[in-house]
Order: C-alpha cells, then structure tokens, then sequence
C-alpha cells in the first residue's frame, strides 16, 4: 500500500515537472523564433566598439600543419577514404603506428575481413593502401638503431 | 577520487532535482560504478597512470611505460603498462560475478562466485612478472605489424588469489587434461557479441603451477578495472596475454585450447629460425610459451650528464621467464668488456630481481650502458635483435641508456 502509494506519488512529481518543463519549452521556442525574425534584440549600443571574440567553429576534420588534428593523419589524396573505413573499428594510431608494403597492407585488410567483420572496400582499397605506402613508408632500422631524441639533463648525485 | 565522487553525488542529486524525485534504483548504484557520462576523457586520469607514460593506442587501449618509470621494486598502477585487444567492460557487479569451471575434460561444471573463491580456497600473493609477448616489437626491421612496443610492456606486480590449481581440482580434472581457455566479458572492438577479443590460456603444467594465480588483488588493493577487475588470471613469466582479465570462465581443454589469439600467427613464433621478412605458413608458428631472458636499466633516466672523475650508480630488474637469472652485467664500451653487477634472489619464483653496480668512467665523452642478464640455462641476451619473426615478439635485445661525462 504504502509503496504504491509512494509510487504515485513520485509520477504524479514527474507529471507535473514534464508539465512544466513542456511550458518551459514553449516560451523559450517562442523566443527563439522572435529573436531569429529580431537578431538585433540583445544589441546594445554600447556593444558596437568592444571587440567580440566569435568562437571558431570546431571543424571536425580540420587540418593543422598538414596533420587532420582529430585522427593525427597526414593531409594527402585518400586521407578521408582512409578516415571513413579504417577508424570505425580501431584507433587511427594503429594505423599510423605500422608501415607496411601493398602486399602486407593488402594482407593485413584481407585478414580483417576474414577475421574482424571489416566491409569489402571496393575500389576504395587501392585508394587505401595507395595513401598508406605513400604516407607511411616502412623505414630501415637495420639489426639495431643509434639511441635517438635524447633528452640531456645534469645528473648530481 | 574525492572529486569524481563529489561529482557524481552532485550529478546524481541533479538528476533528483530534475525529476523531482530520487533517481530510480539511484540507490543500487553499485560503489565505485560511476556512469559513463561521468568518466574522466583523460586516460591518463582515468586509469591513474603516470604523466610520463606513452600511449600508443585508444582503442583499444594500449600504453607503455619508459624504463625509469619502471625504478620500483613493486611495479605500482600509475607505472604499469595497459595492453587491450577489446573494450573495457563497463558495470561490473563484484556481488553477482560468477566464475564458470567447464570444458571436456572437467569432472563436474562448476561456478564460483567471488565470495565462494575467497572463503572456499586459502590466499597466496605473490611478485609476478608479466611482459607483453609483443615487447620491443618496434626494433623489428622489416616492421612487425601491431602496437609498436618499445621497452615498456613489463610489470611486477603483487598480485593476491586463489590458486587457479585448487580451484581446477575442486571442480576436479580428468586425465586427459592438456590445455585450460579462459573466456571474459570484454567486448570486440566491432561490438558483435558472437566474437571474443582474446581467449587464450596454457597447457595443464602451467595451470597448475602454486604461482598461477586468479587474482582479486593487486599490491594490496582491489585489481584497477582495466587491468582485469573483479577476477584475472596471473601466470607469471608467460606472455601477458595468457593472464586474461575480467574472467568468467576457464575450461579445461582435451586439447591445445582454440580460442581467439590461441591459433593463426597471434602470440606464435616459426617453430625454424627463419631469415628476416620471410613467409612462414600458420603450420610452421609454435606458441610462445616462457617468455626469454631480458633486464632493464631503470635508473638513471637515459640522457644523464656527469662530471668527470664521479662514479654513476646504476641500477635496474631483471627476469627469465620460468628461470631465474643468475648473472647480470654491464659494459660501457659496446660488449668490448663486461663487468658484473650485484643482484638480488627475486622475492618468489617468477618475480624480476634487482641489480645495481657503480660505474666508473675513463674519461669524458659519449658513453653508452649496455644491461646484459643471463640465465640458469646459460642463456644470454643479444646485443642485436633476435631472430626475425613475422609477428615482431621476443625481442629481448640488451637494454642501454647514454650518458654524458663532461
């Protein structure tokens, strides 16, 4: 009984607070629209000599110094082919982080289809792979590389 | 901590002020689940991991740890490397957890829950080194595909459990016993249900080892969720792989277990040496089984600058898979010489043990320190990488840092 009662209770609040947030809606819609028709409604005079900063539309593929700031890739024919079909999964770093021949990106996309429910890629996957050996060549590392990008500091025990 | 909680009450109170009533079932919340929403977008924060470490990968997560972030004798979270093939699970309830024994060749299905494993079975901690089998793949040429690992895919840990033993013989074993498969709840990077991220597991001499543990604690504390909470299996001094996190279900095998990353070339090395770059057919691949002998500098930091006529104490861990290391050396002038250092017994079996040596300096220049360990079987690490292999694991090529002496 008591419980149930409880139970109305709290949907009766519920009913009454959707009421009021729908009220609110109404009126808040309604000045929307008034302020699209008036978009000079909020100038004041006073505002026409300080300087505005307008926020910069965040650009989801924006590019900066050549790199697709989102994904870390490098700017290049297919970037975009490669951003739709190879970040859906995994990670862009797994990608970026490997650099294969045509053979072996070509193996690699075979074993995902088999294996990892990738899509046929069509004729996108030349496009693929073409930006991937183009953009990310394997590099000689030899049986053991030179210690690099040392960070030199002074040592005082 | 104490701010996500005082975020989530507000929220959750939020939530109260919003529907004007408390948030159904608000109370059930289970502790410490804070709803997605709420998680902290920094992976560094979130998983509480050190600001120093290097994260190779988001999804999945997988990050590394430097050498000099490895200087403790107990590796602590903030310096442990995270290797996912999945997702985190999310909502775990520790009250409802059950761990399933089943397969071929077990007498009697059995599930556990997690108050059943901790009342049921006695409680062993131990040190256990775990290494990613893919460690140092980076140096691999021609590259190896995967997570380019460096140096950082190792831990000891103190891990606290059950011994998966005990637990394997109460639902009881039959004779033709050869492998276990453990299963878990984490989800494949594609979200279809029907596919496992990652099932691997041992042969039964492995299983029933006394330091195969399925943990509920690490160092003290319950296990961090993204390294396995409620329930991991730890079988130090193999793979890490083989130590599967969040897991439901261990089956004991009539056979080599076939699970996700068990079969193919994951986790495989050529059963022959083969020369680098070569194709090696899925037959030809043996599973990785003790990982190989390897030691890490871990103090000073690479890149240190001395004066002339001071001595530079170093000092580092060491570990061999299934064996213990019984010789640990330096050398400042590329393998021309080597001198010994002193080293601890490890802590228990399959624990790193510590080395450390004072070094002197001839005179000023460039130097680098080159760590060599050495095991009971007389098996040193290689200067150069070792033997090529499609899949770029078991690098286990000597450690150096450079230092200046001005």
């Amino acid at each position: 009984m008591n419980n149930e009662e409880s139970f109305r209770g709290q949907i009766m609040k519920l009913y009454r607070l959707l009421m009021l947030l729908f009220v609110l809606f109404v009126i808040s819609g309604g000045g929307l629209v008034y302020y699209m028709n008036n978009p000079g409604f909020f100038d004041f005079k006073s505002n026409s000599d300080t300087i505005v900063e307008v926020p910069i539309e965040e650009d989801e593929d924006r590019i900066e110094n050549g790199i697709h700031v989102r994904t870390g890739f490098i700017e290049a024919d297919g970037m975009m082919t490669v951003i739709n079909n190879c970040t859906n999964c995994h990670s862009a770093k797994i990608v970026t982080q490997n650099r294969m021949n045509t053979e072996r990106w070509n193996a690699t996309i075979k074993w995902m289809q088999e294996t990892q429910n990738l899509w046929d890629l069509g004729g996108n996957q030349e496009v693929i792979v073409n930006y991937l050996v183009t953009n990310y060549p394997p590099k000689s590392k030899g049986r053991r590389m030179n210690l690099s990008d040392i960070d030199w500091y002074e040592l005082d025990e | 901590m104490k701010r996500r909680d005082f975020v989530k009450k507000a929220t959750l109170s939020s939530f109260a002020t919003l529907i004007g009533a408390e948030l159904v079932f608000g109370s059930k919340m289970l502790n410490g689940y804070t709803p997605l929403a709420l998680q902290d977008p920094d992976p560094f924060k979130l998983f509480n991991k050190h600001k120093d470490m290097v994260m190779l990968n988001d999804k999945p997560w997988n990050i590394e740890a430097q050498a000099h972030l490895l200087d403790d004798k107990v590796t602590p979270n903030s310096c442990m490397f995270i290797r996912n093939n999945g997702l985190v699970p999310e909502g775990i309830n520790p009250n409802s957890w059950i761990l399933t024994i089943d397969g071929e060749s077990v007498k009697n299905k059995k599930s556990y829950s997690l108050d059943d494993l901790k009342s049921k079975f006695s409680h062993h901690t131990y040190q256990l080194t775990l290494e990613c089998g893919g460690n140092g793949r980076a140096e691999f040429d021609p590259p190896a595909k995967g997570n380019q690992w460096t140096i950082g895919a190792v831990h000891c840990a103190s891990w606290t459990g059950v011994r998966l033993r005990d637990v394997l013989e109460d639902a009881g074993i039959n004779s033709n016993a050869v492998y276990i498969g453990y299963h878990a709840v984490d989800k494949h990077l594609s979200m279809d249900p029907e596919k496992e991220p990652i099932s691997r597991g041992c042969p039964m001499s492995k299983a029933l080892q006394d330091e195969t543990l399925l943990a509920f604690k690490m160092n003290g504390e319950d296990i961090p969720l993204v390294h396995g909470y409620p329930l991991r299996l730890v079988a130090g001094g193999w793979p890490a792989s083989v130590s599967g996190k969040w897991i439901n279900r261990i089956s004991i095998r009539n056979k080599v277990h076939d699970g996700t990353k068990m079969t193919g070339t994951a986790y495989r090395v050529p059963c022959k040496p083969v020369s680098p770059g070569e194709k090696v057919k899925d037959e030809d691949m043996c599973i990785i089984e003790s990982m190989p002998v390897k030691s890490l500098i871990t103090y000073p930091k690479t890149g240190a600058m001395i004066n002339k006529g001071k001595s530079l104490t170093i000092r580092g861990h060491a570990w061999a898979g299934e064996l213990e290391v019984n010789k640990m050396e330096y050398s400042i002038d590329f393998g021309s010489t080597w001198k010994t250092c002193t080293m601890e017994k490890p802590a228990n079996r399959l624990a790193w043990q510590h080395f450390s040596a004072k070094v002197d300096f001839p005179e000023s220049g460039y130097y680098e320190v080159w760590a060599r360990a050495t095991d009971t079987n007389g098996l040193a690490q290689p200067m150069l990488l070792p033997g090529w292999n499609p899949k770029g694991y078991l690098n286990n090529a000597c450690h150096r840092i450079a230092v200046k002496v001005k």
